[in-house]
């Protein structure tokens, strides 16, 4: 059957394209940048990803539900300051207090779901509040006090090697990336958690009555957003070492980017970890290539935007062309009601 | 006497004050296929919501094979062997064929699907039903009539005794429709029962063994379709309520001018309609829900794309590709939903009367005040429209006053035909027959009025003639004193 899985390809082909996109802007800068053809420029492009990249991973999931989450960058921020305060300010270990990271996070993510699943608010408006909250809240905790993480000569900075960069300087946080994504990548598609997520954003009523319990299944998926917030968080305390308070806001929509640029649907239903992935990469390569010419982070932001638009015209261009060969098969069928 | 499968007893059902199911009952032979007929709003969707736990019933017993039974979700239907194939099938587009017919009880591997197991699964069921369809296919990838099988497959795979479907023939084309209706003997001869919900009469004597009637929520009968003709069947659907006086005869002259003509007009649900409108007529569009008669107008208005035909307007042939282009042309058009379409019920009276027109209420870049108060009040005077002030907001006002304000809107536009979709839908009696008062005024002021309703009662009284659609194309005309229920409805169900 030649039109079997034609969905499936439709992704594979916008992925495709993300792909070479991605292939194109590396050789464009190793061809035009100052040193961006080396292991170093590799290293950075790594560096900037992990934290969107473990954002983008969970939202992924909640856009294939047709919903989107705006409170990541907070959240993520929320998480790793309270954790900072604890570390710094309440003596907690360095353990305790990145679990905490993880967990205030996930808290954040939990009230998302109540909010939007049962509470029935629009998940804009929901996360919207949460992501003002949020950055609130992380300030309050720390006195808008800015927070330290272990540098890599302190006691604990073996924090930094595990998840930042080995003594011998292999960026181990890609691997801890790597690992996140394989995981997610098979929940996402080898579970029923993963056949829900793409159930209810494709027909969510028709899944309610199939038995699904969809306020369930969403509420979890925004905690798990939430959750995937906290690991970026600390993540993003390895590289960074120092978290600001009143941060974080316009951090998700870089890993919102990321997933639409990768392919998945706005509207729910269509999506994939490993398009997520690639469009995490193509933003961290433009911002490290732009970099790399000399042009600075505002250059970096605009050219993001422009690829964003680009994606995601091609994305209702394609959608457009789908539909317009349906609905020419729809005009055949009123044409063909014979006569009496 | 064969066995009885279910038996619906004396069901009542309230929707906000309106007694939606009147004491209903229906009773299912095991092995037959029941055709459960009626008009729009008769009550037969309700019924089967009630019996699906869609909707909780107020009145009444259900007993499903002798038991009594109290069903109050899908799920508790489904575990009966209750299913139903809805009109707007309920399937993922997203996921594959196999996929949808097994969600929420997929076979794992441990914590994992099994989507070999599934794919198998999927296949044996379709092949034991003779369906031809690939079960890892996606099902937005097929057509209706095969995500229609999907749906009745995943019915089945719930070892399904009654099925219920919602008009399964509607989008169907006519050799689809042969295939459904094998594929519905087939079922039968293996005992399952079958409710089978159409408007379209002359289907029943090919699939139907018997048929219940309702009407505004009642039971009429329950007959067996050989004893019945068609004409009896539609008398039982519309029957004898006597509406105030129809009009006996039409009141445009004969030598009143064509202003609008429709000439073999093609959109989508809507084929090849060709119609034309006189100076001061009333110009009734009758036919069942779905026939392509608020496509035909939305089309005519711009506000879908037409794919052929012509327009003209006073003989002259006219391009209208958006709305504003028929409103420039004098066309206005009066949706069913005045809420969405003519409306902003958010402002005042005034500021809605003069929307379509403030370049003309306008001072270089400010709003005339004085001429729009002026305007607004000559306009609540002339259609009586009773409001407490011009500066009242729409939303405060009742049904039949808001429907004025959207004609003196077009009024003050210059608009010499007007649109009229379902304009009584959902208003009492008394706006009705206030909003019947206008239509008739502006007729009398040489108007021209197109009029599309689903109560035949309502056309009769308001039309010199009635166009009847179904499916898409005119299946007659009717002037008003050769215009009866019977043959409009008998037009409407006309099975092409």
């Amino acid at each position: 059957m030649d039109i079997k899985n034609s969905n499936k390809t439709h992704l594979g082909v916008q992925k495709l394209l993300a792909v070479s996109v991605l292939v194109i802007l590396y050789v464009f800068f190793s061809i035009f940048g100052n040193n961006f053809f080396s292991f170093t420029a590799l290293v950075n492009i790594l560096d900037a990803s992990y934290f969107i990249g473990f954002m983008a991973i969970g939202v992924t999931f909640v856009i294939i539900t047709g919903g989107i989450d705006l409170s990541l960058g907070t959240t993520m921020m929320c998480g790793a300051l309270i954790g900072g305060a604890a570390y710094n300010l309440w003596g907690w270990d360095i353990v305790s207090a990145l679990l905490l990271t993880i967990a205030v996070s996930t808290i954040i993510g939990a009230i998302n779901g109540i909010l939007i699943a049962y509470l029935k608010l629009p998940p804009f408006i929901a996360t919207l509040g949460t992501m003002m909250s949020g950055m609130g809240f992380g300030a309050i905790v720390t006195k808008v006090m800015t927070m330290r993480f272990p540098t890599i000569d302190s006691p604990d900075g073996w924090f930094k090697y595990i998840f930042y960069k080995t003594s011998s300087g292999f960026p181990i946080g890609a691997v801890w990336l790597a690992a996140a994504f394989a995981i997610a990548s098979v929940l996402l598609n080898k579970t029923r958690f993963g056949r829900y997520t793409f159930a209810i954003g494709s027909n969510r009523e028709a899944a309610r009555l199939s038995g699904i319990k969809v306020q369930r299944m969403l509420t979890m998926i925004y905690t798990l957003s939430g959750f995937f917030s906290g690991l970026a968080g600390i993540f993003y305390a390895s590289v960074y070492t120092t978290i600001i308070p009143s941060t974080g806001n316009g951090l998700e929509l870089l890993a919102i980017a990321g997933v639409v640029i990768g392919g998945t649907s706005m509207t729910g239903g269509v999506g994939s970890l490993s398009g997520t992935m690639i469009g995490v990469f193509v933003m961290s390569t433009l911002k490290q290539g732009l970099m790399s010419m000399g042009l600075q982070a505002h250059w970096q932001t605009f050219i993001t935007g422009i690829v964003v638009i680009g994606a995601v015209l091609l994305d209702n261009y394609r959608i457009a062309k789908a539909e317009k060969i349906s609905m020419r098969g729809k005009a055949v069928f009123h044409g063909t009601f014979p006569m009496k | 006497m064969p066995d009885v499968l279910l038996e619906m007893k004396n069901i009542h059902k309230h929707f906000a004050g309106v007694h939606a199911l009147n004491n209903v009952s229906l009773t299912i032979y095991a092995g037959e296929v029941h055709a459960l007929i009626g008009e729009n709003g008769a009550g037969k969707s309700t019924l089967m919501k009630v019996l699906t736990g869609i909707h909780e019933k107020d009145h009444g017993q259900i007993f499903f094979r002798g038991r009594e039974v109290d069903i109050k979700t899908p799920q508790e239907a489904q575990a009966l062997g209750i299913n139903m194939i809805h009109q707007e099938l309920n399937l993922m587009p997203h996921l594959t064929v196999a996929q949808n017919i097994y969600i929420g009880r997929e076979p794992m591997k441990g914590i994992f699907l099994d989507e070999r197991k599934i794919n198998q699964m999927a296949g044996e069921l379709l092949k034991s039903l003779k369906i031809d369809i690939d079960p890892a296919t996606r099902v937005s990838n097929l057509t209706i009539a095969k995500q229609q099988m999907v749906e009745i497959a995943k019915a089945l795979s719930f070892d399904s005794s009654l099925l219920i479907m919602d008009e399964p023939s509607a989008a169907l084309t006519e050799g689809e429709i042969q295939e459904l209706f094998k594929f519905i003997r087939d079922l039968k001869a293996r005992g399952h029962s079958i409710i089978y919900i159409t408007h379209r009469l002359d289907e029943l004597p090919h699939i139907a063994d018997r048929i219940t009637v309702l009407r505004d929520g009642q039971y009429v009968d329950t007959v067996n379709i050989h004893d019945v003709t068609k004409q009896q069947i539609i008398s039982m659907m519309v029957g004898r309520i006597i509406y105030d006086q129809p009009k006996s005869k039409s009141n445009v002259p004969e030598d009143a001018p064509v202003v609008l003509e429709v000439r073999n007009l093609v959109a989508p649900n809507v084929s090849n309609v060709s119609f034309t409108l006189r100076r001061g007529e009333i110009l009734g569009f009758a036919g069942l829900m779905g026939a392509g008669r608020t496509e035909t107008m939305r089309a005519i208005f711009g506000a879908d794309p037409l794919e052929s035909g012509e327009i003209l307007i006073n003989r002259k042939k006219v391009n209208i590709t958006s709305p504003s282009d028929a409103i420039a042309h004098g066309i206005s058009y009066l949706s069913e939903d005045r809420r969405a379409f003519g409306l902003a019920i958010g402002l005042s009276v005034k500021d809605n009367a003069v929307m379509a027109n403030l370049e003309e209420y306008s001072k270089m870049f400010f709003v005339d005040d004085k001429q729009v108060k002026k305007v607004t009040n000559e306009y609540i005077e002339k259609l009586s429209i009773k409001t407490p002030s011009i500066t009242q907001l729409v939303k405060n006002l009742s049904g039949g006053n808001q429907q004025k304000i959207v004609v003196a809107k077009w009024l003050i536009r210059n608009s010499d035909i007007f649109i009229f979709d379902e304009p009584t839908r959902g208003i009492d009696v008394g706006a009705k027959s206030e909003i019947y008062g206008l239509i008739h005024q502006l007729a009398a002021e040489n108007k021209s009025i197109i009029m599309v309703s689903s109560e035949i009662p309502e056309l009769l009284r308001m039309c010199d003639r009635i166009i009847v659609m179904c499916e898409g194309r005119v299946t007659g005309e009717l002037s008003i004193d050769e215009a009866t229920q019977e043959k409009i409805m008998s037009y409407a169900t006309m099975n092409m």
